[in-house]
């Protein structure tokens, strides 16, 4: 029987550029180019990777987001995911992670899966939290921030690097499952994968196709409300000495002269 | 008044900083109510009413160590139906924030991450939360249900108040779910004797720059001097020469220190997303440009070789 894995893809800001929040302080996404975030080729990597290790399996990779947010899914296609699912809805502005967890949760189930695959943390929103409320919605265990992963035999194990312990996970599946940076570089798209993406199908959903009113989401249907964004006043500018010998002791009068000594 | 839910973050009874700092930030919203799960969990009761904690729930089960994240959400569930409090704090760890997650799901409410500041308001506590990199501060409240926020380490300060502390025994039906992840073996972290890097006062960091595991004894030295913690940057991490754990920034520790000292790092913006909130920052870089320099209180434009060893020199000759 074959092995089915939703990847979770996020289409975000590019970090290098400048981001902001829009006038409803919702994320500004006129201003800067947006991309799948570099977290979740990640978990695109492992579930090439495991995929490729199985006797006969499919790689879904989906993603909740705007028109836009089908770049994200070409860039995995083009990495060798086989299909994509975008969730598209005017009506998804501004979900939160609550809402975007309860999006993805009804696609996946919709999908099919026997495993899903996560990134450890959007690179925009940064919670860290929505494997977690996947696993929990789903109903279904939970292996996650792992930084080697493998399954066999409707098993899966994993390593999780934690603060005070490193930890040996195993769960059977279907199960969610979320990746680190740790878990082995992500490939470059060839330009035959490139090529091949193009005909691969994206299939689009909207709010009405997963029975999800459009009051349970969006800015108006958010678990959590933003009250204010300010931008951070630029740092004053700093006092920069050349070490011209005495950069050492230079330092050492500041960092006294600031109670640190 | 009304009670705010504490988790307590705890290793075999030893109650970690950031859940002290979660009590000074607890009393200004209610009276809190610490939940402590696990091996030790009461030898925590001391210290948390001596931090405010007017009760503390514990429960100990092998589940909460043999089965990854659910048996504690359930626990911390069977902790919110007892107490019915207003907010529910955790802090920041990955694991609590998993947590805390699927505590949210549970309870039909909304949840606040990696807030750096809490203060009461009048539909609900306001989260203070730093966004894209610490270039923007935002306000936030929980909108449905009863806010469930975390918390980073050092976003508050310690501060003694002596509450009744009264110990009960928190009694916790497993689901379905809580075994479904199984911890096969755990491996603890050798303790270096330098504090945590995410609660430490001060972090000094080296990258590319130190140029080898072994010169990682330069930063250590410096480090030690100040009473520190080491931190590194994903470069110096993905080259070998030191732990993963050590890591600063995005994929690695979130840190806020008093004082963060980077040396040989250029400061890109995966760096900065775990340190730029540092109260004051510090670097030492060969390289008059590197962006780091943007975010300096203080820079030495240098080889770390030379100005590191002869700053720690200067150091422990100022102690005496
Ligand atoms: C600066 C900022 C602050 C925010 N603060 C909050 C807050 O405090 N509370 C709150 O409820 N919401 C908040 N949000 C909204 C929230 O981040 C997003 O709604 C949401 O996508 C989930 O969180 P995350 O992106 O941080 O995901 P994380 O939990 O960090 O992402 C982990 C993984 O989940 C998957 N994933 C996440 N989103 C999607 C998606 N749309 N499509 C496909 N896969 C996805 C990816 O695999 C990703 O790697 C914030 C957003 C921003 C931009
Ligand atoms: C998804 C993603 C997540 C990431 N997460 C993180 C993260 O969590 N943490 C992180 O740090 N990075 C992270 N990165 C990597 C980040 O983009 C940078 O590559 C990394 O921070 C660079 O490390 P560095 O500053 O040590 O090295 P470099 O950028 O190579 O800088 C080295 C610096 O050392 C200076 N130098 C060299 N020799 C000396 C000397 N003798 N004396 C003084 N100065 C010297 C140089 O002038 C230079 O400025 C992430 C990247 C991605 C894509």
């Amino acid at each position: 029987m074959s092995l089915r894995i939703v990847v979770t893809v996020k289409y975000v800001p590019d970090a290098t550029g400048d981001r902001h929040f829009a006038d409803d302080l919702t994320l500004d996404r006129e201003d800067v180019d947006g991309l799948l975030s570099e977290l979740d080729e990640y978990a695109v990597e492992q579930a090439l990777q495991i995929a490729e290790a199985a006797d006969d399996a499919e790689v879904t990779v989906l993603t909740v987001g705007p028109e836009d947010a089908k770049d994200a899914l070409r860039k995995a296609l083009s990495m060798g995911a086989d299909k994509a699912v975008h969730v598209e809805d005017d009506d998804l502005h501004g979900t939160d992670a609550l809402g975007t967890s309860l999006v993805l949760a009804k696609a996946i189930e919709e999908t099919g899966y026997d495993l899903v695959i996560s990134g450890m943390a959007s690179t925009d929103g940064t919670m860290g939290v929505v494997p977690a409320l996947l696993a929990e919605r789903l109903g279904v265990p939970q292996v996650t921030l792992l930084s080697q992963v493998s399954v066999e035999g409707g098993v899966v194990r994993g390593r999780r690097d934690g603060d005070s312990a490193s930890e040996e996970l195993e769960a059977s599946l279907p199960a969610v499952v979320s990746v680190t940076d740790q878990s082995g570089e992500a490939r470059y798209p060839s330009f035959k994968g490139i090529m091949a993406a193009k005909k691969k199908p994206v299939k689009s959903l909207d709010l009405d196709d997963l029975g999800i009113d459009a009051d349970e989401v969006g800015l108006a249907g958010a678990w959590s409300a933003v009250d204010s964004a300010t931008e951070r006043p630029a740092r004053t500018a700093g006092t920069i000495v050349k070490d011209e010998g005495e950069g050492g002791k230079q330092l050492a009068e500041f960092l006294a002269g600031q109670k640190f000594i | 008044m009304a009670e705010v839910l504490v988790y307590v973050d705890h290793l075999d009874g030893a109650v970690r900083k950031p859940t002290l700092e979660l009590l000074t930030l607890a009393r200004r919203i209610g009276e809190p109510v610490a939940v402590a799960l696990g091996n030790g969990a009461a030898d925590t009761a001391d210290v948390l009413a001596e931090h405010g904690a007017v009760k503390v729930l514990t429960a100990e089960a092998p589940e909460f160590a043999d089965y990854l994240v659910v048996p504690k959400v359930d626990a911390l569930q069977a902790a919110f139906d007892a107490v019915s409090p207003v907010a529910v704090l955790l802090s920041s760890s990955a694991e609590a924030k998993e947590i805390a997650a699927r505590l949210a799901v549970r309870i039909g409410s909304g949840i606040i991450t990696d807030a750096v500041d809490l203060e009461a308001g009048d539909a609900g506590p306001v989260a203070t939360q730093s966004a894209f990199a610490a270039s923007y501060t935002t306000k936030s409240r929980v909108s449905k249900g009863v806010p469930v926020i975390t918390v980073k380490p050092n976003s508050a300060p310690v501060e003694a108040a002596s509450a009744a502390g009264a110990v009960e025994t928190l009694a916790v039906t497993f689901s379905a779910q809580a075994t479904g992840t199984k911890v096969l073996s755990r491996t603890p972290r050798e303790s270096t004797g330098r504090p945590e890097l995410t609660e430490a006062a001060i972090v000094v960091s080296g990258g590319r720059g130190v140029n080898g595991a072994e010169n990682f004894a330069i930063i250590e030295a410096l480090a030690d001097s100040l009473g520190a913690a080491v931190g590194a940057s994903r470069a110096a991490v993905d080259a070998g020469w030191y732990p993963h754990t050590n890591q600063v920034g995005q994929t690695g520790k979130s840190v806020s220190p008093q004082l963060y000292i980077a040396n040989g790092i250029s400061g890109a913006i995966q760096h900065r997303a775990g340190m730029q909130t540092s109260k004051t920052i510090v670097a030492v870089n060969k390289d008059a440009e590197a962006p780091i320099f943007d975010l300096v209180d203080y820079g030495v434009v240098g080889d770390l070789f030379a100005v590191v060893p002869q700053l720690t020199e200067e150091i422990n000759t100022r102690k005496g």
